[in-house]
């Protein structure tokens, strides 16, 4: 048996309210993959702090070897060879990709730095982890999918013997996830130890060759993968099964809610046209970085682009975010840490933002409805927080999702177009959301979900629209949907696209005309 | 056990429990309520007459024109922003307001007030909201403007008051209270029902906290922005009215340094510089914080060109001690 890098003993880490960690064991051997499984708040993200150095455990012990550590900071973690990739990015925005990636250690020679040996190291590190990005582009124009890898390509040029990677496959669609799993595979064989933290159950099985599961802060078990099916794993964690959500299909004559024509991206070479009906669910997938979230941000107003959007017939006009909730268009960002959570203000607060207007009269909140509501949101979609007035910051990540999503259903939007709506739910919780989303589309709501998890596109989709490179390259609608077609769709030219799928003008839904003959009037 | 890496591998203690992260959000709260507490035991130790009600009466009349322009202030510092220019704001509204008052009276006289104040608060935030100027430099451009209005105005020289019933109102008592502390109470608690019981408070808070949320949330946030502005400079008037009834002159340097004092008692108060975070609650307490040390080196004798020094170190001790805990945030 392999000896263990690390050793973790009977940590306990306790917060205001929450026992984040209960005496939890863990060890990491060389050269496995070490699964970290567990529902929202379990306190797989602590543990992983703990390990790297950010957050001090109230008690327990840290071997490295043989030594007792004590680690203060992540300073001293990343000395005994330990990176940890977050959950959350921790990126520099406004740097470069180079230094982002050789943070801390530029190389210099006299106080300067040697930018092309930078840069070439850089592109060295993007070319093993398959990335077609400029070594010499800003942080902050990549999306958060390409930030992810980058943050996995610093760990990747320190001197690493203990990878923690923290929910690394979230957001990353199914060809990032390739090269993912190829560079845990690489490291794996070189003798690192990586805990591997994920909600996707597939992965944890065919990745880890270890999985430690946590619930509500206590250590349930560590078994070997060849012990566990994905039903023993789900049951570990949620201490029950689960049923997975049936979709009836959508009435061709519903109306259509959302129309989108002409719309114009920025760097698109062709316009989006595309619509949504009533009880309709439209998944938008592709690659990261192939402009879904560039679309969606065009459609509410949120970056100016010429088009026209029609909401339920009506043109909306001079779009901005303000507007276009007003007319029951609602947009969940991707970003819950820059663009969607205000993290040092109450969970009651982030749930209220988009709805205050219905929470309040003559200016003023009404406290007890607003109280209700908030907390019937927060019970919607599963949140698990001890108290509703605690800061948006304190919650793990899984959660911190769940309030955003309570945010927009609390706006009751007509069109709701969600980005990545479930980055980071854990299964029990996601299956509740995927039933929360058909009892809305039931009741006549249009979703459009961007999201990078095949397996969601394919299961919650009733019309499956493909991106690449900043245009529509292909449509599916009911048994034409299957992995290979969206799969093939979003890596392989338009071109060679099945012959079904021609260019996005005439595969038009027939809802189109009508309304386009109706607003012409 | 054997030591190869230094302090890295010294024996494992116990971690201290939360890296002195659980007090965190409790100092920030109670932080400057429990240094006005320490203070006023100090206070009436050393001055006998402290707690007499006439002498508390007095600190509040004290703190009211400084209170009133820190109340603006903290919309202000809660969505990021900072507004040098209330100090100048004032002078200019005392200068009108003397002159006012003397050829038309009273109500015209708080009209002028008012509407000076919201129109130059107006100005700042257009200037930042529209005309993308940074809120330090375009209220620190407000400042030297205003500043000169009240210079080209009054060509210098101060303009007396001889309107009894206007000096009245500055020096005169309603129920026992001193007519400015009370209209600072009531804004008080104006300001405090807005910030923490109605959508715009909220819009403020959200602003403050993370901008793109906000926006993408559909909150308008040019608007908030502009508003906290214009909120400002009506605290300016109102402040500018106070101070005019008190003095009973219009001085073109009647305002000079407020804005230091205004900020001072808002982030004594703890509100934060990065926005999102402050209370009406705590700016009362900043602003009581200063005035109880002014009167207490007053009433124990110490020269008035020493109490800068003392108020000085306060404000900075006040920031340390937030930083330290914000850290842990
Ligand atoms: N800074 C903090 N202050 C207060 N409570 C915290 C803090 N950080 C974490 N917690 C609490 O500790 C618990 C464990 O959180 P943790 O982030 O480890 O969960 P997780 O297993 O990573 O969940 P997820 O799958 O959602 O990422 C949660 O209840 C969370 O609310
Ligand atoms: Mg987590």
């Amino acid at each position: 048996m392999t000896h263990a890098l690390v050793e973790l003993r009977g940590i306990t880490k306790q917060y205001p309210g929450v026992v984040a960690l209960k005496g939890v064991d863990f060890d990491l051997r060389a050269g496995e993959v070490h699964a970290l499984a567990g529902e929202n708040g379990a306190g797989k993200s602590t543990l992983m702090k703990v390990l790297g150095g950010g957050v001090a455990p109230d008690a327990g012990e840290i071997r490295v070897g043989d030594q007792l550590v004590r680690l203060r900071s992540p300073k001293d973690a990343l000395a005994l060879g330990i990176s940890v990739v977050h959950q959350e990015l921790v990126s520099a925005p406004m740097l470069s990709v180079t230094e982002n990636i050789l943070l801390g250690r530029l190389p210099r020679r006299g106080g300067r730095v040697l930018w092309a040996a930078a840069h070439s190291q850089a592109r060295a590190v993007l070319d093993r982890l398959n990335l077609d990005i400029s070594e010499r582009t800003e942080m902050s124009r990549l999306s958060l999918g390409q930030q992810q890898l980058i943050e996995i390509a610093r760990a990747l040029v320190r001197d690493t013997k203990i990878l923690v990677l923290d929910e690394p496959s979230a957001i990353l669609g199914q060809a990032e996830l390739e090269v993912l799993y190829t560079v845990v595979d690489t490291l794996r064989r070189q003798g690192v130890g990586i805990a591997y933290i994920s909600h996707r159950l597939g992965e944890v099985m065919s990745l880890s060759d270890r999985v430690t599961v946590l619930k509500d802060g206590v250590l349930q078990d560590t078994l070997l993968v060849e012990d566990l099916s994905e039903e023993r794993l789900v049951t570990l964690m949620t201490g029950r099964e689960l049923t997975a959500p049936v979709r009836s299909g959508i009435a061709l004559d519903a109306p259509v809610l959302l129309d989108v024509q002409d719309l114009q991206v920025k760097g698109g070479r062709a316009p989006i046209n595309f619509s949504v009906r009533a009880g309709e669910i439209v998944g938008f997938a592709g690659l990261v970085g192939s402009g879904r979230t560039e679309v969606a941000r065009a459609i509410i107003g949120a970056d100016r682009a010429p088009g026209r959007v029609y909401i339920d017939g009506d043109l909306l006009n001079r779009r901005n975010p303000r507007s276009s909730r007003r007319r029951g268009l609602a947009y969940l960002p991707e970003d819950r840490k820059d663009q969607g959570l205000l993290l040092h203000r109450s969970i009651r607060e982030n749930i209220g933002l988009a709805s205050l207007k219905t929470r309040s009269r003559w200016g003023l909140l009404r406290s007890s409805h607003d109280k209700a509501d908030t907390q019937r949101h927060a019970s919607a979609v599963g949140l698990k927080a001890s108290d509703l007035n605690s800061n948006a910051a304190t919650l793990s990540g899984g959660n911190q999702q769940k309030v955003m999503l309570a945010r927009w259903l609390a706006a009751s939007p007509t069109v709701l177009i969600l980005d990545e709506p479930t980055r980071g739910i854990d299964v029990g919780s996601k299956s509740e959301i995927y039933r929360l989303m058909k009892e809305l589309t039931d009741s006549g709501l249009a979703v459009v979900m961007i999201s990078s998890e095949i397996e969601e596109i394919l299961a919650m989709s009733d019309r499956v629209i493909v991106m690449r490179e900043r245009r529509i390259v292909a449509e599916f609608a009911g048994d034409e949907i299957s992995e290979e077609a969206v799969t093939r769709a979003a890596i392989v030219s338009t071109d060679q696209v099945s012959p079904g799928n021609p260019t996005p003008e005439t595969n038009a839904p027939e809802g189109l005309s009508t309304i386009r003959g109706v607003v012409n009037d | 056990m054997t030591d190869q890496s230094g302090t890295l591998t010294a024996p494992a203690q116990r971690p201290k429990s939360g890296r002195a992260r659980g007090i965190g959000p409790y100092v920030r709260k109670y932080g400057a309520a429990g240094a006005l507490v320490l203070l006023v035991v100090v206070a009436s130790l050393t001055a006998e007459n402290f707690l007499e009600v006439q002498n508390i009466l007095n600190v509040l009349r004290q703190i009211s024109i400084v209170g009133v322009l820190a109340l603006g202030m903290t919309f202000v510092i809660i969505t990021a922003g900072i507004d040098l220019s209330v100090g100048a704001m004032l002078t200019v509204v005392v200068v009108y307001t003397a002159n006012t008052v003397q050829t038309m009276g009273v109500v015209p006289a708080i009209a002028v007030a008012l509407v000076v104040g919201a129109f130059l608060g107006l100005l700042n935030g257009l200037g930042i909201t529209l005309g993308g100027v940074q809120p330090f430099v375009m209220t620190l451009g407000m400042m030297a403007f205003a500043k000169g209005i009240a210079l080209l105005y009054t060509q210098g020289r101060p303009i007396p008051i001889t309107n009894e019933a206007f000096l009245q109102f500055g020096s005169g008592r309603t129920l026992g209270i001193p007519n400015p502390a009370l209209v600072f109470l009531i804004l008080l608690i104006v300001a405090w029902v807005v910030l923490r019981h109605s959508v715009f408070g909220r819009s403020v808070y959200a602003v403050g906290a993370n901008e793109e949320a906000a926006r993408l949330s559909g909150i308008p946030v040019k608007r908030v922005k502009c508003a906290v502005y214009v909120i400002s400079g009506v605290m300016a008037g109102v402040a500018g009215i106070l101070y005019a009834s008190q003095l009973g002159v219009g001085t073109p340097v009647a305002g000079d340094g407020y804005e230091l004092d205004a900020i001072a008692a808002t982030v004594v108060g703890g509100t934060s510089l990065f926005g999102g975070l402050g209370t009406v609650g705590g700016t009362f307490i900043g602003a009581a914080l200063l005035g109880v040390l002014s009167n207490l080196l007053n009433l124990t004798g110490v020269s008035p060109y020493a109490q800068n020094l003392f108020s000085g170190t306060l404000i900075v001790a006040a920031v340390m001690l937030q930083r330290r805990n914000s850290q842990g945030r």
